[in-house]
């Protein structure tokens, strides 16, 4: 338990310090780097709470994937370090008001989380003991029957997201000469060599 | 749940383990090596001569659609674990309900490749 307890507390400290970073540090790609650090910390509290499949899909999605992408947009923009500074007093107030509702939102959420979890029938699918059934179980018993239609709205989702990605992003090039395997397995030999008798001493 | 963290106990050890190796590491040099840093030291070093610009050059565009379509097929897979997991008690309804799933998106998979978009010339 007591283990538990440091635990929670150095993770914690952990990812508000490195969230803070983010925010304040120069060099946008360390700002990055501190966004991994908090994502792996908030994947240690996912497991503190029993929670294993969010963390390992907090590591494996968020760290893998939307980190990388974020590295990238930062090395795309060609960032200006000094043109960034500019404009930071002109959007602390919109950003201080967009932190203040998140918070009382999320005020909300733990409120109405701990005033109506004693009543059972709130909850639409009560966790089951994580002792029993694991995480990962728990979750797929729910999603792929009980949350059918949400299941299928997210492959919908990533196929816009593909295919939005594509039409903003694809350019078709011309004057570069492409392999093609089809084409070159066709050729036969009666299309690509000719054979001739050549007299001796004359050219072709 | 004590028994699912103490599966992590391992993690946790190894962890502390791996900080206090680098810390010892960084501390060591940092307080045994003898620092005298002056203006070239700490300067770019580019093959001997002076660096001809910022090494911050943009990136194309194209690495980033590489990194989308990563990302997509990357939470396709992270929805088939739990449903792998689970597949013994949701049935041929969660079993079709995947198929589905993996239909719709290798429409978009279909259309990167016929789009061209999976290749780099």
């Amino acid at each position: 338990m007591i283990v538990q307890a440091i635990v929670f507390y150095v993770l914690s400290a952990v990812l508000i310090a490195s969230g803070v970073l983010v925010i304040s540090v120069r060099n946008p790609v360390h700002a990055v780097l501190f966004l991994i650090l908090a994502f792996f910390n908030a994947a240690g509290l996912f497991v503190l709470n029993g929670a294993e499949f969010l963390a390992m899909v907090l590591v494996v999605v968020y760290v893998g994937a939307v980190a990388v992408l974020f590295l990238f947009v930062v090395m795309l923009l060609d960032i200006n370090l000094l043109r960034m500074r500019e404009g930071f007093l002109r959007y602390l107030p919109t950003g201080a008001l967009i932190g203040l509702i998140l918070l009382i939102e999320l005020a909300g959420i733990y409120a109405s989380w701990s005033f109506g979890a004693a009543e059972p029938g709130l909850l639409a699918a009560p966790a089951p003991d994580p002792g029993a059934v694991p995480n990962t179980d728990a979750l797929g018993r729910l999603i792929y029957t009980d949350y059918i239609y949400l299941f299928q709205a997210a492959g919908l989702i990533l196929l816009v997201a593909m295919i939005g990605a594509i039409m903003l992003t694809l350019r078709a090039r011309s004057g570069i000469l492409r392999q093609s395997i089809a084409h070159q397995l066709l050729r036969s030999r009666a299309s690509s060599i000719e054979l001739r008798k050549v007299p001796r001493g004359e050219g072709v | 749940m004590d028994a699912m963290l103490r599966e992590y106990l391992p993690i946790l050890i190894f962890l502390v383990i791996a900080i206090g190796v680098s810390t010892a590491f960084i501390g060591g040099a940092w307080l045994a090596a003898r620092q005298r840093p002056d203006i070239e030291k700490n300067s770019p070093y580019e093959c001997g001569f002076d660096a001809f610009d910022d090494a911050r050059a943009k990136f194309e565009v194209r690495y980033y659609l590489v990194g989308i379509l990563f990302i997509i097929f990357d939470l396709e897979v992270a929805f088939l674990f739990p449903w792998a997991v689970a597949l013994g008690k949701i049935g041929m309804y969660g079993f079709w309900s995947m198929v589905l799933f993996l239909a719709v998106l290798t429409v978009g998979f279909i259309y990167e490749w016929r789009k061209g978009a999976l290749e780099w010339e």
